[in-house]
Order: structure tokens, then C-alpha cells, then sequence
């Protein structure tokens, strides 16, 4: 097992790095599955490791796409002045500030999200279970709607984001790569955090938040700083999109929360919650029957869509990893005493 | 001996139903104080009161000097004052040992510490007290899937984790196997004893707290009716009336 580790993980560089080259017609598919992995991973810390089921962590990639597009419009041209030209090709970019734009901008929307998930974490988490998750979707609905009457981000109308200086495939190629990139890192460093004490602390609050406060911990803190740390990558993955979009606007693209913002929980949920690999393996099934169901059984997508998450809902619970837990504890390193084992009771 | 717990005339109502009236009551440092009294007398309503869990009407309750009636249940078990549930409370989908690592105190915890590995000492100490309640051979199940007795167990291990000054237990008796009744006895009165830990005890097994306590208290209708040694209590005729219901 130790020794099949690194090689699996090799193996699985060199696929992410030759993806777009072995299927070049799928560059931009490929980017947008780097995306729903991004999302559901950043879910699954408030939702699977943390049991905080936020439905509006939409409201961090909306925000991302519109922080990333005024960093880098508002270096350069007035954000006002742009938005009412509504692009049009009069405001040109030279490569420089493109790319300064993309990387500040990127960079500008995760903290830009960090923080705003703290602000809003703290009236939000006093909600638990269900309440937390509509008070969530709230925020994120009422956002949308904000965003689309504000005239100096150009309101229902959007923002068109500067064009690449250069070719097109190329431009879907470096896409396809910042986005595999902080995918990685973001397993990188969920893989370290998770060996941390924090993570027993995020589950201590799942289990029993009342015996978590009980027992002293500063189970505020955790919370805010776990969906901060979440936000900061959707935030960043939106700045992308909005790149990768190249125009986009407040209810269907931003701040999505029937689409994007639902698929990343069914992401989830599909993969099994809690776990860290379950939400990767969840989005890489989620995004391949929902192109598979656009493409051959147009008009009944929505129908297949509905019945992978009653069938996920009522007979896989715990998703594929729950299940495979289930059944294979030993692989998760999980214990079970045997059932013909001999009880011994504590010993006097 | 000082008093670690100094309860005031303190009162708590719950609409029309008073659960405390005027209750005063003194725990001494490194002593075992038991508190008796038939149900719904009032006993947990004094525990939520002491740690927090809800606040008071009237009085005051001080934690070494320190008036603690108006601070919230996290900081309470920070300064060392921590509660067991009469409904045992773990975390069921963690293993025992990691039921006991997150129980580590949280009272100097800095703010890099969080994003810390466990260290191996800190594994020896779980691994330790668990040996002590009698759950080693079993520290790697799932708590979730332990007896009710040993969940209760493994949440008084979790308690001695956290190095409290004061540990309030509800009921540590109840729902265990009575054989191993008397192991548990010997084992609080260890923590007492070798850990220094002060107890406050609710318990309704009188052979249990006459058994532990240097003093007991007894709650009947929210009211204090009796307090003294086990001894006195135990023959005091209000509190034989009152468990047996006479008026």
C-alpha cells in the first residue's frame, strides 16, 4: 500500500498534465470539471467534515468572478465608464495588464471571499441544520439579485472581461491548467489539513456541537475559519471563470445557485461526504453523465438529473466512499469488532 | 479545605415551573459533594446553571471568587469547570482515542496549535486514561458502536482528558452494569484522589454517593431540604419524606 501511493499519485499527475493534449476538443469540459471539483471539495469541509450544509457557497464564486473583474478592469479604466460601454471594443488591454489582471485579480478574489465569509459566518452560524442552509441560500439569492441593480457592475447586463491576447486554444489550455493547479493544491492542503487537529476538531463539532462547546472548544472560531478557508478557493475558481467566460452576468452565470450551486452538494453527496476523495470522485461522475445526458438525451436532462440525486438521496446516503466504508471498513481504517468475538468488559 | 463553588440564592423558572428557588450551596476544593434529590427536583437545572447552559433569574454563582452566571458554556469549561450528560454525549463516529485527543484543553491553545499534529505524549495520555476506565482493548472502535455503560465510560476518560479543576457529573451511575458499579466507585474516587479532581456528583444510587461523598445536598420541588454528611442526610426525616412522598 505505501509503496503503490506515490505511484498512484505520479500516475494520476501525468493524466492531469496529458489530459488536454490526449483530448483537445474537450479542453474547455476538462477545465469545467477542474472547476466542479474545486467546488464540491470546498463543500465538503463545512458540509461533510464540519455537518454545515451551506447551499450558498455560491455566493463566493459569484463574488470571486465580479472581484476578479474589477481588479482588473478597475487597474486600468474606470469600472463605471467600462460597464456602461458595456466592453464593446473600446476599452483595449495589452498583455501586461491582462495578465497582471489575472493573477491579481484571481488572488484579490479569494481573500476578498476569506473575509466575507467571516463576516457573514458570524450571524449566520448561529443557525444549525436546516436553518443554516436556507439562511445560506438567502444570502446567496439576495446577493444575485443586489449585483443585478447595481449599475457600476454593469447590473443584469454583466461584465465582459477583457479578450486574451492571443490564441484561443492556447487561451483554453492555460485555463485548463490554473484551474487543474489550485485544484491540486487545494488536495494538497486538504490532505495536510486533515491530518491536523484541526479536523478532529470540525468533526468534534459535527458529532455534538453542544459536547464540543461543553468540552471547551472554540467551535466559532473553527467554523469561520473553515468557511473562510473554503471561500478563499471558490473565490479564486470564480475569478478563473470569469476569465474563462469571458462575459458573464448576475443570476445565471455569478450567482447560479439552481445550477453550480446545487450540483457541487449532489457532487458531493454522490462521492460521500466526509471524506477526500469522495467529493473528487463525486464531481468527475456527476460532470461526465451530466455532459453525457445534455448531449444524447437533450430535453431529459433535468429528468436524469433529478433521478441521480432521489437515487443518491434514498439508497446511498453516504455516497459511494459511505458505502464502500460499509462495506470495506479495513480500507478506511476503520475497526469493527467482529460479531463471534468474546465481549470482555472492562477489567476490575 | 476553600469553596472552588460558591452557589448564591440562585433561582431559575421555566415559565410557571420554578425548577430553583433560592439554592445555596458551597463545594469544597478536593472534596467529593453529592447532590440528591427525587426527579425533577431540580438537580440538572442547578448543573445547566453552573456551566452555563442557560441563564439564571436571580443570584449569583462564583468559580474562585469569579462570578461566572453570566459567561458563556465554552469559556466556563475553559476556566477548568466541565460537565458530563446525564444522556451520555460522545462523538460517535470517531474512535475512542480520537474522542480523547479532541478533549485535550483548550484553555492556553494558541492560535497556530490548531493546525498541529497530535503529539505521541499526548496519544500515551489517551491511551493511558483509557486503560484506566477499562476501554484500551477497545480504544480503536468506533465509539458509536460501544455499550451505553462504556460510552459513559469513555466520556468520563474524555472528562479526565481535559484536566478540570471541577468536574460535574450527572448520574455517572446510571444505566451501568451493576457489577461494575463498584469498579467505577473506586475510579472516581481515584480521580478525586490521584488527579485531584473536586467532584460534584448527581446521582439517585444512594449505596453509590453515601459511599463517595463528604457532604451532600438534597433538592426536592427546586427547594434545598437538606445538607450535611452522608450520614445526616441520609437520616434526616424530611429527606426520607421526601423520597418516599409524604407530605
Amino acid at each position: 500500500m505505501n509503496l503503490s501511493k506515490p505511484a498512484l499519485y505520479i500516475v494520476l499527475l501525468v493524466v492531469i498534465v496529458a489530459a488536454p493534449f490526449l483530448l483537445p476538443a474537450y479542453k474547455t469540459q476538462l477545465a469545467t470539471l477542474w472547476l466542479m471539483i474545486i467546488v464540491a471539495m470546498t463543500w465538503d469541509m463545512t458540509g461533510g467534515q464540519m455537518g454545515y450544509n451551506s447551499l450558498g457557497n455560491i455566493f463566493f464564486y459569484g463574488t470571486g468572478m465580479y472581484v476578479a473583474a474589477v481588479i482588473t478592469i478597475g487597474m486600468v479604466y474606470d469600472v463605471g465608464d467600462y460597464t456602461n460601454a458595456a466592453g464593446g471594443g473600446i476599452y483595449a488591454f495589452t498583455e501586461t495588464q491582462y495578465f497582471t489582471g489575472l493573477v491579481l485579480g484571481c488572488i484579490g478574489a479569494g481573500l476578498f471571499c476569506a473575509l466575507s465569509a467571516i463576516l457573514i459566518g458570524w450571524p449566520t452560524f448561529g443557525l444549525r441544520g436546516p436553518y443554516f442552509a436556507i439562511g445560506t441560500l438567502g444570502m446567496a439569492i439576495a446577493a444575485g439579485e443586489l449585483v443585478s441593480n447595481w449599475e457600476w457592475v454593469g447590473a443584469g447586463q454583466g461584465i465582459s472581461m477583457p479578450n486574451y491576447p492571443g490564441d484561443f486554444e492556447t487561451f483554453k489550455l492555460l485555463i485548463y491548467f490554473i484551474f487543474a493547479g489550485v485544484g491540486v493544491v487545494l488536495f494538497i492542503f486538504l490532505k495536510w489539513l486533515y491530518t491536523t487537529r484541526f479536523r478532529s476538531a470540525i468533526n468534534a463539532i459535527r458529532e455534538d456541537e453542544d459536547k464540543a462547546e461543553a468540552m471547551g472548544l472554540r467551535t466559532l472560531t473553527y467554523k469561520l475559519l473553515t468557511w473562510s478557508m473554503a471561500a478563499f478557493f471558490v473565490g479564486i475558481a470564480g475569478g478563473i471563470s470569469a476569465f474563462q467566460l469571458i462575459h458573464f452576468e448576475p443570476l445565471e452565470t455569478a450567482y447560479q445557485t439552481i445550477n453550480l450551486g446545487i450540483f457541487m452538494v449532489v457532487c458531493v453527496l454522490l462521492g460521500g461526504k466526509g471524506t477526500l476523495w469522495g467529493p473528487i470522485i463525486g464531481a468527475v461522475l456527476f460532470h461526465v453523465v451530466k455532459e453525457v445526458t445534455w448531449n444524447y438525451f437533450l430535453g431529459w436532462q433535468w429528468v436524469a438529473l433529478g433521478a441521480i440525486i432521489i437515487v443518491t438521496v434514498v439508497y446511498f446516503q453516504d455516497g459511494l466512499m459511505g458505502w464502500l466504508k460499509h462495506k470495506r471498513p479495513e480500507w478506511f481504517g476503520i475497526r469493527v469488532e467482529k460479531k463471534d468475538q468474546i465481549v470482555t468488559e472492562p477489567a476490575e | 479545605m476553600s469553596a472552588i463553588i460558591q452557589v448564591d440564592r440562585v433561582s431559575k423558572s421555566f415559565g410557571g415551573v420554578r425548577a430553583n428557588i433560592d439554592i445555596s450551596l458551597t463545594v469544597e476544593e478536593g472534596g467529593i459533594t453529592g447532590l440528591i434529590g427525587p426527579n425533577g427536583s431540580g438537580k440538572t437545572t442547578l448543573f445547566n446553571s453552573i456551566v452555563g447552559y442557560h441563564p439564571i433569574d436571580g443570584g449569583s454563582i462564583k468559580f474562585r471568587d469569579l462570578e461566572i452566571s453570566k459567561m458563556l458554556v465554552p469559556e466556563i469549561a475553559r476556566l477548568g469547570l466541565l460537565r458530563t450528560f446525564q444522556q451520555t454525549r460522545i462523538y460517535g463516529k470517531m474512535d475512542c482515542v480520537q474522542n480523547m485527543l479532541i478533549s485535550l484543553p483548550h484553555r492556553k491553545a494558541k492560535f497556530l496549535e490548531m493546525f498541529r499534529r497530535y503529539s505521541s505524549e499526548e496519544h500515551e495520555r489517551a491511551e493511558a486514561l483509557l486503560d484506566f476506565v477499562g476501554l484500551y482493548e477497545k480504544r480503536y472502535l468506533q465509539s458509536g458502536d460501544l455499550s451505553f455503560g462504556q460510552q459513559k465510560l469513555l466520556e468520563f476518560a474524555m472528562a479526565l482528558m481535559n484536566q478540570p479543576s471541577v468536574l460535574l457529573l450527572d448520574e455517572p451511575t446510571a444505566g451501568i452494569n451493576p457489577t461494575l458499579i463498584n469498579g467505577l466507585i473506586d475510579r472516581l474516587k481515584r480521580a478525586n484522589s490521584d488527579f485531584g479532581i473536586t467532584l460534584l456528583v448527581i446521582e439517585h444510587n444512594m449505596r453509590v454517593i453515601m459511599n463517595m461523598a463528604d457532604h451532600v445536598y438534597c433538592l426536592a420541588h427546586g427547594e434545598l431540604l437538606a445538607s450535611g454528611s452522608p450520614d445526616e442526610v441520609q437520616n434526616d426525616q424530611s429527606v426520607i419524606d421526601a423520597y418516599l412522598g409524604a407530605h
